[in-house]
């Protein structure tokens, strides 16, 4: 989805921000989310991480862009227990004692049509094209390098297409590419000189260029 | 029904995350000793301490720095680190003529087992949005000024790889032993944004 989460490129922002001797949970309730989320995929397997991913991403953009990385993660673990039927979201708002915001539903498009090959298909110094696909549901390409030209500098081991198992989709296994890209292709006359970025994509992301 | 765009503010999130916790727990789904253990080891056990360990072995022994440059994940679990978000770790070499520099511009994904979990710089949409396009002027803001004849390679982590940065030793470290040489590596240089 085209959604609020894909920040890569978005202007009007301002500067990075360090804490000095951060630790790493602010407030206790963090590393409560964090192993609940743990054990929601890992353990008890009420859902994967495409699923998690893709729930955060559903997040009315206003909420997600004021929330915390850990309230974005209690909200998108939450409308998935919720949505599963484990939960209802009034029971979550009665212990809460207030409003429990969730993230939208899904907006179902179904992947089956980004169609896989069955053996790495491009090799290190080739160049691909990256498709230009909208989908509607889960996908991990970003929207900066779509219809992109690149050249791949490393074939990673296949990894469960994201887009599918978001959706509860049969796993499907593909090489993933770190595809380079010069900064003119992707920011045109905003690049930076002497910069590139690399993107790591599925196979089923790419086209031969 | 209340959506998030409604006037009437949300319950504060630790009550949120306790109402969680609690109706979960209610239905015997978050065993007690499960939970402690999750969240006593991402905090103590995935630290950056781990990843300068992997830098000041790689800065000493060229034969583990090799084996490092060529297969990332196995080097970092010869010294004991792998687990969750370190599936598949590359390591990306700085020289005179290129510096990396890593981000998640999707969600925040790092190398947990030798970076930790991400500080709040790198889950900022600031960070997220910003660096793909002017790293240069990031970088330069983070107090990070790169010569014009330094190549910037930014690694947005999309996909299953996570990556760390093996930062240029200083000079003035020779005979340093490994232990003296790790206290020195931080977890901003081996994300990218700092130089050592």
């Amino acid at each position: 989805m085209d959604g609020i989460h894909d920040l890569g490129g978005t202007c009007g922002f301002g500067n990075v921000e360090v804490e000095r001797d951060e630790p790493v949970f602010h407030e206790d309730w963090e590393r409560r989310v964090i192993a609940i989320n743990a054990i929601g995929i890992s353990v008890i397997r009420a859902f994967n991480t495409d699923e998690y991913r893709h729930s955060v991403e559903r997040m009315d953009p206003v909420h997600y862009l004021s929330a915390t990385y850990y309230e974005r993660m209690l909200t998108g673990i939450a409308t998935l227990f919720v949505e599963k039927g484990v939960l209802t979201r009034d029971e979550l708002e009665r212990r809460a004692g207030g409003r429990f915001p969730l993230a939208h539903p899904v907006v179902h498009n179904p992947p089956d049509a980004i169609v896989a090959s069955e053996t790495a298909r491009y090799g290190v110094g080739q160049a691909v094209r990256v498709r230009e696909l909208r989908p509607a549901g889960h996908t991990r390409v970003p929207r900066y390098c779509r219809g992109k030209r690149g050249l791949i500098v490393h074939v990673a081991r296949r990894f469960s297409f994201p887009d599918a198992a978001a959706h509860g989709r049969s796993e499907r296994h593909e090489p993933t590419y770190h595809v380079e890209f010069t900064a003119a292709e992707l920011w045109g006359d905003a690049a930076e000189p002497g910069s590139t970025v690399l993107v790591d994509l599925w196979e089923s992301y790419l086209e031969q260029a | 029904m209340s959506g998030p765009r409604t006037r009437i503010p949300a319950a504060p999130a630790a009550d949120r995350a306790r109402a969680l916790e609690e109706a979960l727990s209610e239905r015997e789904l978050l065993p007690a000793p499960l939970m402690d253990e999750i969240a006593r080891r991402l905090e103590h056990d995935m630290r950056p301490q781990n990843g300068a360990k992997v830098v000041a072995r790689a800065w000493t022994d060229p034969s583990y720095r090799a084996r490092l440059l060529a297969d990332g994940t196995a080097a970092c679990a010869e010294l004991g680190y792998s687990g969750p978000q370190g599936e598949y770790i590359v390591v990306l070499e700085n020289t005179a003529e290129l510096h990396n520099v890593v981000v998640c511009t999707q969600c925040s994904c790092t190398a947990w087992p030798v970076l930790g979990l991400p500080p709040d710089w790198y889950k900022s949409p600031e960070y997220r949005a910003r660096v793909v396009r002017e790293p240069r002027r990031v970088l330069h803001e983070m107090g990070l000024d790169l010569p014009s004849d330094v190549t910037v390679r930014v690694w947005d982590t999309t996909a299953e790889t996570r990556y760390l940065v093996l930062p240029l030793r200083p000079q003035a470290t020779e005979g340093w032993n490994e232990e003296r040489l790790a206290s020195i590596v931080t977890r901003e240089a081996m994300i990218g944004v700092a130089r050592l």
